[in-house]
């Protein structure tokens, strides 16, 4: 039985990390879609921000540089999103396909030139990476039954960053619900016409929430390269953002139920690790790729109305045009 | 700013080219910056997808897919819908191309199988495409989130059957076994000696796509399904007001999309590949996006679009060998520019350009 439990905690502890890229870039779409800029570009920013953080933290040897640099082109692509959605009223699907190939192909162009690793940036130094935090006494707990297993495993011991996006869950929601700024992203997204009636800037409000979509997305990034592995490899990324923009829908676009959803989706991942190959109790094997795939199909499922119902922001994925013509 | 204020030709020819104009000189600026001469590369990305036969063949391969995959988008952006899960309805096209090729090519020449792998490709595709078109016309859930989502399941469900299912045994290579020649198409080359097609695998499918442009230009600009489709797209809510059945026309539409997308698996897997094999779709599904923004959605733009693509594809190949400091991923960056200018920035110069060709006087009497 106290097997089981220790299994489960670790497979947990795992679920954790995986789920938190997961979690940042649902939490940067949320800012973005709520103003009412349907974003399918947090692939592109999240693997930009990838190589800008691997590539700076190699460099410098600081991972807080690193962090900055992946933030840094995390939002130049995020406000390259909002001048074509924004600004030019182009269509935001046509231009999230586009950031998503712009990541894709300038990291593999520019790493190649720079590190000439075949798109890898080398491996970080110790001060390039973001270290394991142990709680106080995480040592001494591990001896007590059960709780120690809990708070020396899976509560101590993870990055920065996972901590970070945690706390990101209650301040997304404190902003978004309790802030003058978050009523009015959340009006933008709904009904821009009103809030531009009230004489507040429509554009000005979606650049902000594009804006913190991409610094977001550069935390998620930044993660990747140089927080849960050391460096950046090719296309790390590898469909998490798209995981994300599901776990966004999933959460029908509420930050505590992003939290819940990513977690679950990280502990999917984490489950199919762990049992790649093996026996699951009374089920027999189960194809990994079942695992893989469960995400997408839990949220078209969900899409399709048959657990509740995903309602997107009125306004999402429309361009606000001020006057007629 | 109605896009009668301008002629024709700046339209439909000087605007997509001052697009594209700014695409390729962002990307001569990435070029630049990499310390190589853009102009030298654009000279090794022309002579190395047009200068000499083989180049030819490999551009017009390329080509081949784009004009399928453009098509599929094109099809549903009539309609006013947005395929953009090409990607997977391509790669389940595979299955149904690898169906009919592993069951006949023992006892049937090529030409017989043919038929029953577009069919069998068209099918796969369409029946891919059908989940996500039935949700948005019964359920509204949106059709450009849930093709995405079907694009990863498309990877995993066909990752699942190579591995486990089809696999040729003994072997460590996730693929079927080869066809024999009753399931290979011939190759251009061989029909043709004289152009010099050399090792491309450009083949008989490239006739196929061409065929395809002609019947989706007879459907969508000659039959009362394609007419419908257009109004739908304009306006859906005047043609369910004209007694136009939006559930129809929505799943018919994507059918019709996805059966497109799923049909270039027939230049990939019976053209060149003559095996089942993962991942051979490689992006072409999401290019398709490209192609037929720059095409307009009308054939004959997209065949021109796709070439164009399919020379952006060969080139950057030679590219990266003559250049080894850049690597192949330049196309992708080019195609990105594009995708970005041509689509997404698609009315960037349209302001400059109506002030333009806006008589002065026109002007001050508007004002007055």
């Amino acid at each position: 039985m106290y097997e089981i439990f220790s299994e489960q905690i670790l497979i947990l502890d795992s679920a954790i990390r995986l789920s938190v890229p997961l979690l940042l870039a649902c939490l940067a779409g949320l800012y973005s879609e709520r103003a009412g800029v349907v974003d399918i570009g947090l692939e592109g920013k999240m693997l930009g921000a990838a190589f800008g953080a691997g590539a700076v933290a190699y460099v410098t040897g600081n991972a807080w540089l690193g962090l900055l640099a992946g933030i840094a082109v995390s939002v130049a692509l995020a406000l390259i999103h909002g001048f074509a959605s924004i600004t030019n009223r182009g269509n935001q699907i046509v231009s999230g396909v586009a950031i998503n190939f712009l990541a894709a192909g300038l990291t593999a162009v520019l790493g190649q030139y720079w590190f000439s690793r075949g798109g890898k940036t080398p491996p970080l130094t110790d001060g390039g990476r973001f270290p394991e935090i142990d709680f106080p006494f995480a040592e001494q707990m591990m001896d007590v039954p059960v709780l120690g297993l809990i708070y020396s495993e899976l509560l101590s011991g993870h990055r920065l960053l996972v901590y970070i996006a945690f706390l990101a869950v209650p301040l997304t929601w404190w902003i978004l619900f309790r802030t003058r700024f978050g009523l009015r992203l959340r009006a933008v997204g709904e009904s821009p016409a009103a809030v531009d009636t009230a004489g507040i800037s429509v554009s000005w409000l979606r650049y902000r929430a594009v804006i913190a979509c991409g610094i977001l997305c550069g935390f998620a990034g930044s993660y990747l390269s140089i927080a849960i592995s050391s460096g950046f490899g090719l296309n790390m990324t590898a469909g998490k953002g798209f995981i994300a923009l599901a776990a966004l829908i999933f959460a029908k676009w509420r930050p505590v139920s992003a939290m819940y959803t990513c977690l679950l989706f990280g502990y999917l991942e984490a489950f199919a690790i762990n049992y790649e190959g093996k026996e699951i109790y009374l089920i027999g094997e189960v194809p990994s790729q079942f695992f893989q795939a469960l995400p997408y199909i839990l949220t078209v499922i969900l899409l399709a109305g048959f657990i509740g119902k995903a309602i997107p922001p009125k306004a999402a994925g429309v361009p606000y045009l001020k006057e007629r013509s | 700013m109605s896009a009668g204020q301008l002629p024709r030709w700046v339209d439909l020819g000087l605007i997509p080219f001052l697009n594209l104009a700014a695409a390729f000189l962002v990307s001569g600026l990435v070029v630049v910056l990499i310390g190589e001469n853009p102009l030298e590369a654009v000279k090794i990305l022309v002579w190395g997808s047009l200068g000499y036969g083989e180049g030819i063949g490999f551009t017009l391969f390329y080509a081949t897919n784009f004009i399928f995959t453009g098509l599929a988008v094109a099809v549903a952006f009539q309609a006013g819908l947005f395929n953009i899960g090409g990607e997977g309805q391509a790669y389940v096209g595979g299955l149904g191309v690898a169906f009919a090729c592993l069951a006949l090519d023992h006892y049937v020449p090529w030409y017989v199988t043919l038929p029953f792998a577009i069919l069998g490709s068209a099918l796969m595709g369409a029946a891919w495409a059908f989940i996500p078109a039935w949700l948005q016309a019964t359920r509204g859930s949106h059709v450009v989130i849930t093709t995405i989502m079907f694009n990863f399941i498309a990877a995993s469900f066909m990752g699942y059957l190579l591995i486990n299912v089809m696999k040729k045994p003994g072997s460590m290579q996730s693929e079927t076994r080869t066809f024999e020649d009753g399931g290979r198409l011939p190759f251009l080359n061989d029909i043709f000696p004289s152009f010099g097609f050399g090792y491309a695998p450009v083949n008989l499918s490239f006739f196929v796509a061409l065929a395809a442009c002609v019947l989706v230009w007879l459907l969508i600009w000659r039959t009362k399904l394609g007419y419908e489709i257009r109004a739908f797209g304009q306006n859906a809510t005047a043609a369910v007001y004209a007694g136009m059945p939006p559930v129809r026309i929505i799943v018919v539409t994507m059918l019709i999309s996805g059966g497109l997308a799923g049909m270039m698996a027939i230049n990939e897997i019976m053209g060149s590949q003559h095996r089942l094999l993962s991942d051979f779709v490689t992006g072409y599904g999401f290019v398709g996006i490209a192609v037929a923004l720059m095409g307009r959605a009308h054939p004959v733009g997209i065949v021109f679009a796709a070439i164009l693509f399919g020379m952006l594809y060969q080139g950057g190949a030679e590219l990266s060998f003559e250049m080894p400091s850049i690597t192949r991923d330049m196309i992708i960056v080019i195609q990105a520019l594009v995708i970005l200018f041509a689509g997404a920035l698609e009315h960037m110069f349209r302001p400059t350009i109506v002030r333009l060709f806006t008589p002065s006087r026109a002007l001050e009497t508007k004002e007055a």
